[in-house]
C-alpha cells in the first residue's frame, strides 16, 4: 500500500488549515462524485498574494490530506503562479502518485484552489483546471 | 460438473475450479472476490459456450433454413425456456431478452407507463431502490405529471415499513415497483405479500429481481407479479443480457419499444403486424451469444441448485455478521443475524473515522475485491442512512468462510493504518 504513508495519514487525521476562513475574498466549492468528497476552499488574497487559506468539508483520506498539504504549500504564493499549477506540482506537494482511480480525490483541492483564483480574477476556468 | 444432491452443502473448492478467474492474483495475493452484487464471476462452461457458438454454429437466428442457423435459433430459444423454468414462468412467451435489469424496467416505464399512467396518477416505489428502479419512474413522472411516492423504511433502517406501504396504497397507485432484495441492505422483501396487497388496490406490480434471481429460488407465479426484471451478468452469465418477465396478458397489451426486423410478422408500405410474444419486443439481431451463454449459466446454477446456493449464502452471511459483531468501531447496515431469513448475502458496513474508499483500497492491497460508494442507491445511502458512501461485501456460491476471515483481517489492517482503537 504505497500511498498510505505516515505523512498522508497524519494530514488526514489532523488536517492543517481546516475550517471556514472569515475574511475570505475568494472561495470555490468542489465535489468528487466518485468518493463523495465535498470541499470548499477559502482564500484571503492581498496584493496578488495568498495571505491566508482554509478548506472545509468531508472526504476520503487522499482528498483531505491533499487539501491539507496543498493549503500549507500555497501560503504566501502569488496568484499568477497558482494559475499555472498543474497535477505534477500537486504530486510533488503530496509526495504520492494517487493512481487513476483516486486521481480526482487528490486533485479536488487543486481544482477548488484554481477555481477560487480564476473567480477572484474574473477569468474563465482554463481547460487544464476543468480536467482536474 | 455433476449435479449435486440438494441436501448437501456446497463444495466451494470444487466450484472454484470451474471459475478461471480464481487462478489470477490481485495485488500479488490470491483473489478474494466479494463483489458479486455488482457482477458475478463466470464459470468456464459459460465462457466456453460463447467460443463454441462463434466457432461452431455462428449464424443469425430465425428464418435461416440451414443447419447452423437452426442450431443457433434453438440454443437461443432454449435459453429462454431454461430461464422460464428457473423463475417459474409458463413459457418463453413470458421472457423478453433485454440488456439488463435497467433496460427491463425502462421498457415497462416507457411502453406500459406511457399508455397507462396519466396526470395525477401515483407510482409507488421504496426508499431502498437502486437507481434503475427510481430514475425510469422519475422520467415517467415528469412526462406524465404523475406523482412518485416512496415506501419508508422501519426505524432501524432494515426493512420496509408496512404501515407506510399501506398508507401509500390508499392512494391507489397505478404501479408498485419494488426490489426483491436490496443491493445495499441485503433486505429480502416479502414480495408475495406486497404483490397481494397491491393487487387489492388494482395496481400493476413490478419486482426488481436483480439481487434475488441469482441467489435464491424464485417463482413468479407464486409471487403473482405482472413483471419481474433480472440481469444475466449477476447470475454467472455475460454482460449485455438480461430479461423482463411479464404475464402474457400484460405483454400482449403493450406496444413494443423499438421497431425493426424480427419483431414483426408482416410489413407493408402502410402498415405492420407484430410478431408473437416474446419476439415483438426484440427488434433487430439479438445478443445471440449473450442469450446462449446465459442458458449455460442457468444450467450451471441448476446443477448446483438454487435452494442450496441460497442456504450456502445464508450460512456465510450469518458467519460474517457474527465475525463483525466482535469488532469495535464498525457499523453494519441492514437486517442483523437474528433476521437471517430476510437477509441476502450483501453486507454494507462502515469503519468509524475511515472513508469507505480508503477501506476498499486497503482491501485491494490484500487481494480482496469489495465495493465502496453509494451503490447506485443514493436516496437510501445519502438521505436515509445519511452517509456519503458505505463499503459493501457480497457473497456467491464460490465464497467460503476463509474469504470472510480474510476480510476481517483486512479490517484489522485498515484500523491499524488509520490508528483506530480496538
Amino acid at each position: 500500500m504505497d500511498f498510505y504513508v505516515e505523512e498522508l495519514i497524519d494530514n488526514y487525521e489532523h488536517p492543517h488549515n481546516k475550517g471556514k476562513l472569515e475574511h475570505a475574498n475568494a472561495e470555490f466549492h468542489g465535489h468528487n462524485p466518485v468518493c463523495g468528497d465535498d470541499l470548499t476552499l477559502y482564500l484571503d488574497i492581498e496584493d496578488g498574494v495568498v495571505k491566508d487559506v482554509k478548506f472545509d468539508g468531508d472526504g476520503c483520506s487522499i482528498s483531505v490530506a491533499s487539501a491539507s498539504m496543498l493549503t500549507d504549500a500555497i501560503k504566501g504564493k502569488r496568484i499568477e503562479d497558482i494559475e499555472k499549477m498543474g497535477f505534477d506540482d500537486l504530486k510533488k506537494i503530496i509526495g504520492i502518485d494517487p493512481g487513476p482511480v483516486r486521481l480526482h480525490c487528490a486533485t479536488l483541492s487543486l481544482k477548488a484552489l484554481k477555481g477560487a483564483v480564476f473567480l477572484y480574477e474574473h477569468k474563465p476556468m482554463d481547460a487544464e483546471t476543468k480536467k482536474l | 460438473m455433476m449435479a449435486m444432491p440438494s441436501n448437501e452443502s456446497i463444495d466451494v473448492e470444487s466450484i472454484k475450479k470451474d471459475f478461471p478467474i480464481f487462478k489470477i492474483r490481485m495485488a500479488g495475493k490470491p483473489l478474494v472476490y466479494l463483489d458479486s452484487a455488482a457482477t458475478s464471476q463466470k464459470p468456464q462452461q459459460v465462457i466456453d459456450s460463447i467460443v463454441k457458438y462463434y466457432s461452431e454454429y455462428n449464424a443469425n437466428i430465425h428464418r435461416g433454413i440451414y443447419e447452423i442457423a437452426e442450431r443457433a435459433t434453438e440454443e437461443y430459444t432454449n435459453s429462454k425456456a431454461k430461464l422460464a423454468k428457473l423463475i417459474g414462468a409458463k413459457g418463453i412467451e413470458n421472457i423478453v431478452y433485454v440488456r439488463n435489469t435497467t433496460e427491463a424496467i425502462n421498457l415497462v416505464a416507457i411502453s406500459w407507463g406511457n399508455a397507462n399512467v396519466n396526470k395525477g396518477d401515483h407510482i409507488l416505489i421504496s426508499d431502498m431502490e437502486h437507481h434503475s428502479n427510481i430514475v425510469p419512474w422519475q422520467l415517467l413522472e415528469r412526462r406524465k405529471g404523475a406523482v412518485l411516492d416512496y415506501i419508508k423504511l422501519d426505524s432501524g433502517n432494515e426493512r420496509l415499513d408496512m404501515e407506510s406501504f399501506k398508507e401509500n396504497l390508499e392512494k391507489d397507485p397505478k404501479i408498485v415497483a419494488i426490489t426483491h432484495a436490496s443491493n445495499v441492505l441485503g433486505t429480502i422483501n416479502d414480495v408475495k405479500y406486497i404483490t397481494r396487497e397491491a393487487k387489492k388496490h388494482g395496481a400493476v406490480v413490478l419486482i426488481d429481481g436483480a439481487q434475488s434471481a441469482p441467489h435464491m429460488p424464485v417463482d413468479v407465479g407464486s409471487i403473482g407479479c405482472d413483471f419481474f426484471a433480472l440481469s444475466g451478468h449477476k447470475m454467472l452469465g455475460p454482460t449485455g443480457i438480461g430479461a423482463l418477465y411479464g404475464t402474457e396478458e400484460i405483454l400482449d397489451s403493450m406496444e413494443p419499444l423499438f421497431g425493426g426486423g424480427d419483431m414483426i410478422s408482416a410489413v407493408t408500405r402502410q402498415t405492420y403486424s407484430w410478431n408473437s410474444l416474446p419476439w415483438k419486443f426484440e427488434a433487430g439481431t439479438s445478443n445471440i451469444e449473450g442469450g446462449i451463454a446465459f442458458g449455460a449459466a442457468i444450467d450451471y446454477l441448476n446443477n448446483v441448485g438454487m435452494e442450496r446456493i441460497h442456504r450456502h449464502e445464508a450460512e456465510l452471511t450469518r458467519y460474517a455478521l457474527e465475525s463483525l459483531e466482535g469488532i469495535k468501531n464498525i457499523e453494519v447496515y441492514g437486517p442483523k443475524k437474528e433476521d437471517i431469513a430476510v437477509k441476502s448475502g450483501v453486507i454494507s458496513f462502515g469503519i468509524k473515522g475511515v472513508h469507505p474508499h480508503d477501506v476498499a483500497q486497503i482491501f485491494n492491497s490484500e487481494g480482496i475485491a469489495i465495493r465502496a460508494g453509494h451503490h447506485c442507491a443514493m436516496p437510501l445511502v445519502t438521505e436515509v442512512l445519511n452517509k456519503g458512501a458505505v463499503s459493501r461485501m457480497s457473497f456467491y456460491l464460490y465464497n467460503s468462510r476463509e474469504d470472510i476471515d480474510k476480510a476481517v483481517a483486512a479490517i484489522g489492517k485498515v484500523k491499524k493504518i488509520f490508528k483506530i482503537k480496538e
